[in-house]
């Protein structure tokens, strides 16, 4: 309980926060202090039963079908991490009330930084390493928010994004490591995988594994060649510098190789690479640093090499190793947090960061002067501080390592980096502190408030207290995180500042004089440095941004080039392969069901219908013809319904066939009746061959269905509660708007849906260019003098009503014989389009009653209200109930609720098939209309 | 010849022609080219139910030899939604050609006799 209050808390106030916006600067630091002060305290209350061996744990089942678990831990490790976030976090909160100004939005940057103080706290005390991820990602979106703080300036905004892409591309990494990680252990909890290092270990994974969690950890811990979005991170406000950017989300990377120790740690592998890389940051970062201006900027660079020290002891793959780094991260955290927040307060009271216009600060600021010597000091490894300390124990540890077979390449190349360490650090303090006064825009700059003081000397006081009393302050600690991250007993620590005279002191001596020696000519060497190219990482990395954009927008240009036939050929093609994948691989052999033998007039039909499809291929650019033959398809299709038992579909057939036909040559009435050739030769046998293979793949299919017993489905349900259950003999049309009615109910919501897009897409179709192509457009064709012809629109007049007529008696039988709502609806819109065609739309217009637009809401909803009346009686949505009843002279009538629910279907298509046409008419009549004076 | 052959072979024409149809550059022949496939989809959920000469699916008690009326009934809406379909392109495809004054499926005008196979290349 008391981990969830930890995880929880930060995020609270994160949300509280930006709940508060508009409360006063100092209930935003209450609130954000005060979640960090109370997670404190819950940590403290916690830490004796995590020193002394009993874990607190908790687990809540989150998604365990991926293996994803809320589960938490504090070991000693855990502890340790926890402990610096929150402790730091604290302070940090001071100082930035000290620090902001009195504009700036200090609930978005109270609430960035608890969201990001929650995300840190996740990673620390995960036991799932999903879990972990979740929160690895978050560090890495409130890093981009806190440095991307200062939005209006452009270089937060460029190393926000830049942090982003580093982190966030190292992130992607950890997450396919991690995956592949707990799918080799066989476990995405913690405390499994790291039982089982020998079984992952002997994986062959495990070289990816390793290098995609490296390139996870090294990425957040800027290490090299990854450091270089660091330095640009510094455009972020100090108090975020010193928090993310030294103290604990860089640690991240560390605490990751910390974590998975057990599992990674002690190969060839992890030795040659983890402490080749810690070894060069090292270096690297040391030698930048000592040549930088920008006191954020020595600071991050310093922080490179520190980290890359870390890395390269956890690399060495020793316990003792191991408590160095342990060690340091705790003297780090201190030192140079408190380095970053001196830099800070140089900058707040004297407007400039830049070493070479600042000197003999000591005078005017002497507390600022003295903690900032006294973290230095521990920064350059001096006695007494804990800096020493850490330093002597790393130095002693290099003398055991062995890299590439060379005994003093390590203990050398660290020598050299502790030299270059001691010597930025002894520059940052004494070129800040002594000689010539220079104090930047400010003419008398002075000590700080305590909130900005406070905290910085605090820490720089815990930097030299770990030199001073280590055993007592840091031992058991450091002892029991030792042993959490090797997996092994506490080891027996001897922490002090003196171990008599050993190689460790003496090259630590050596590299502190050394160190002085170099500082003494430093204008020298700085002369040298100035020579050696320096590749801006900025530069690099947006050339490399933008080469991979141009990169990418290459390929989709390449992949869409906005073709249709392109991507239909695609489309038909990949269908195609995976028809034959099908077919390959469970074999589709024709079947043995005895076939039904044709008639002669089957055979005619069939050759109609192949002459016809053949000859709409062939006609394609003549396009009346094509229409023509389209027509005779439809009718063959039409016939086949009514000779294979299924008289409702050749109803509908033919019903659909008229109005899909005078709908296409309305159409075609307005487009170009014989276009040229378009397509190549060698394009058209492609696309012919696609299709043969695609026709023969379909008819193969359905050939080897045909000649396959038919298996009793749910067809027979069907057939037996059609009658009794609802009420009709016509058990297609039952099926329809009974047992299948939720289908139908979608069907005619579609049909209502086209129906309005046809209106949407013609009607405007008068106004813009499109209009003027329709005012402008002038038939191909000979008209009839006579625009309604008189014999024409008799006939279309009279036959309304008995179209009429026909269509009521084909809605009225369709539940017990051949018709139903949809056939009935498709008559009815043919006799109203009869009089569209023949008596013109002005004059079919006037007289109409009821628009098509209410015609398919009315039918929806009459349908839908059907469905729900069942409800009203408890039955699910669009049960059924009907009754005989028996009316004089007509006789026995059944009524259904089904039949209800069909005249909604009958509304809508009715609706969108006049809708369509009456549309098309319309535009069509428009443009045919223009006097011929006009159109000259 | 057997019914289910000649069925089989009406739908392989069907989509190879509409497949042939549909890959080309002008509106009105994709439409077309949709309306073959179409009926060739229509034709194939139908057969799935088997071909059944002259026992249309009206219930009555003494009948035990009848049509399957569940494809039957899938094919009736598929039929109509057919429609809509093709009207929905057609529209479409009239409204193109009103906008970029050009038939063609994306809209480029006719300059080049080959201009889909040039913007392949």
């Amino acid at each position: 309980m008391a981990l969830l209050a930890l995880i929880f808390l930060p995020f609270a106030a994160a949300v509280l926060l930006g709940v508060t916006r508009h409360a006063s600067r100092s209930a935003h630091v209450g609130i954000a202090a005060g979640a960090s002060g109370a997670g404190l305290a819950i940590l403290l209350a916690q830490a004796p039963a995590a020193l002394a061996g009993m874990v607190p744990t908790i687990q809540i089942g989150w998604i365990p079908a991926l293996g994803l678990d809320l589960s938490l831990w504090l070991d000693p490790l855990a502890l340790l991490f926890a402990g610096l976030i929150l402790a730091i976090g604290l302070l940090v909160v001071v100082y930035a009330h000290g620090y902001l100004g009195k504009e700036e939005p200090s609930a978005r940057f109270f609430s960035f930084l608890m969201l990001f103080q929650g995300a840190m706290l996740g990673i620390a005390l995960s036991r799932n390493v999903l879990l972990m991820l979740v929160f690895w990602e978050l560090t890495s979106l409130s890093s981009f928010l806190l440095i991307g703080f200062w939005r209006d300036r452009a270089d937060a905004r460029q190393g926000a994004r830049m942090a982003l892409t580093v982190t966030g591309g190292g992130g992607l990494a950890l997450i396919a490591g991690l995956v592949l990680l707990g799918k080799v252990a066989g476990s995405y909890d913690l405390s499994t995988i790291l039982a089982r290092g020998a079984l992952v270990q002997a994986s062959p994974l495990y070289p990816v594994i390793l290098l995609l969690v490296l390139g996870g950890a090294f990425t957040k811990s800027a290490q090299f060649p990854f450091h270089f979005w660091l330095p640009y991170a510094m455009a972020a406000p100090t108090p975020v510098s010193a928090y993310l950017h030294s103290a604990t989300m860089v640690k991240a990377g560390v605490f990751l190789l910390a974590r998975l120790w057990p599992v990674l740690a002690g190969t060839e592998w992890w030795f040659g690479i983890v402490t080749s890389v810690g070894l060069a940051t090292m270096l690297f970062g040391a030698g930048v640093a000592l040549y930088r201006y920008d006191l954020k900027a020595i600071l991050a660079y310093s922080t490179i090499s520190q980290l890359g020290l870390m890395v390269m002891l956890l690399g060495f793959g020793t316990a003792a190793a191991v408590t160095a780094a342990v060690f340091h991260i705790l003297n780090h955290a201190a030192f140079k947090a408190a380095l970053f927040m001196h830099a800070g307060v140089i900058d707040h009271e004297t407007g400039t960061r830049d070493i070479r216009r600042l000197g003999g600060l000591a005078a005017v600021m002497p507390l600022t002067a003295t903690l900032g010597v006294l973290a230095a000091a521990a920064m350059a490894g001096l006695p007494p501080t804990g800096g020493f300390i850490s330093k002597e124990m790393m130095l002693e540890e290099t003398t055991h390592a062995l890299l590439g077979g060379q005994h003093l390449l390590v203990p050398v190349l660290a020598t050299i980096a502790a030299l270059l360490s001691a010597a930025y650090s002894l520059r940052y303090a004494v070129w800040l502190h002594a000689g010539k006064r220079r104090t930047g825009e400010v003419a008398h700059p002075h000590d700080p408030g305590a909130a900005m003081l406070g905290p910085p000397a605090l820490l720089a006081a815990l930097a030299l207290a770990l030199g001073l009393a280590p055993m007592t302050l840091a031992a058991p600690l450091v002892a029991a995180a030792t042993a959490a991250v090797t997996g092994t007993r506490e080891p027996a620590l001897h922490l002090a500042l003196w171990h008599g005279i050993n190689p460790a002191l003496l090259m630590s001596v050596g590299a502190v004089a050394a160190a002085i020696v170099l500082l003494f000519r430093y204008s020298a060497t700085a002369r040298i440095v100035a020579y050696l190219p320096a590749p801006d990482a900025k530069n690099l990395f947006d050339r490399g941004m933008e080469m991979s954009v141009a990169a990418l927008r290459h390929a989709s240009d390449w992949l869409h080039r906005a073709s249709l036939q392109r991507y239909l050929f695609v489309l038909f093609a990949v269908a195609l392969l995976l028809g034959l994948d099908a077919a390959v691989r469970f074999a589709l052999p024709a079947g043995t069901a005895p076939t039904t033998v044709a008639s002669p007039i089957a055979v005619i039909a069939w050759a109609g219908l192949i002459a016809a499809t053949v000859a709409v291929v062939a006609v394609d650019r003549r396009r009346f013809l094509a229409l023509l033959f389209l027509g005779v398809i439809g009718l063959v299709m039409a016939l086949a319904f009514v000779h294979l038992s299924a008289p409702d579909l050749a109803l509908t057939q033919i019903a659909v066939e008229v109005v899909t036909i005078v709908l296409m040559l309305l159409a075609l009435h307005l487009l170009p009746h014989h276009p040229p050739r378009l397509s190549g030769a060698g394009r058209r046998v492609r696309d012919a061959a696609l299709g043969l293979a695609g026709g023969g793949g379909m008819g193969w299919l359905a050939w080897a269905i045909m000649t396959r017993p038919m298996r009793d489905g749910i067809s027979r349900f069907h057939w037996e509660n059609s009658h009794a259950g609802g009420g009709g003999d016509n058990v297609v049309n039952v099926t329809l708007v009974d047992f299948r009615a939720f289908d139908t109910l979608g069907e005619i919501i579609v049909l209502g849906i086209a129906g309005l897009a046809i209106f949407a897409l013609l009607e405007p179709a008068a106004r813009g260019i499109a209009g003027r192509r329709l005012r402008e457009w002038r038939s191909s064709e000979l008209f009839s003098s006579e625009r309604h012809p008189m014999m024409f629109v008799m006939a279309a007049r009279l036959l309304l009503p008995l179209v009429l007529l026909v269509g009521f008696y084909l809605f009225l039988r369709g539940h017990n014989q051949p018709g139903g709502g949809f056939v009935a609806a498709l008559v009815f819109s043919i006799a109203i389009l009869l009089q569209y065609l023949a008596s013109g739309f002005d004059w079919t217009d006037e007289r109409r009653r009821i628009g098509e637009h209410q015609l398919i809401g009315l039918g929806v909803l009459i349908a839908a209200a059907t469905g729900l009346g069942s409800l009203l009686f408890g039955a699910p949505f669009l049960s059924s109930s009907f009754g005989h009843f028996h009316l004089p002279v007509i006789g026995d009538v059944e009524l259904a609720t089904a039949m209800l629910f069909d005249l909604g279907v009958a509304f809508v298509v009715v609706g969108a098939v006049t809708m369509a046409l009456a549309q098309l008419t319309h535009v069509a009549q428009r443009a045919a209309r223009q006097p011929p004076e006009e159109r000259a | 010849m057997s019914l289910e052959f000649l069925v089989a072979s009406a739908i392989a024409v069907l989509v190879a022609g509409g497949i042939y149809l549909v890959l080309r550059a002008r509106t009105f022949q994709v439409v077309l080219g949709l309306t073959l496939i179409s009926y060739a989809i229509n034709l194939f959920l139908f057969a799935i139910g088997r071909l059944v000469v002259d026992a249309p699916p009206l219930y009555a008690k003494v009948v035990t030899h009848h049509a399957d009326p569940l494809p039957q009934a899938l094919v009736l809406t598929a039929i109509v939604i057919t429609f809509g379909m093709t009207a929905l392109t057609v529209i479409l495809s009239l409204r193109s050609f009103l906008e970029a004054g050009t038939d063609h499926v994306d809209g480029k005008p006719d300059a080049s006799p080959d201009a889909d196979a040039g913007a392949r290349a």
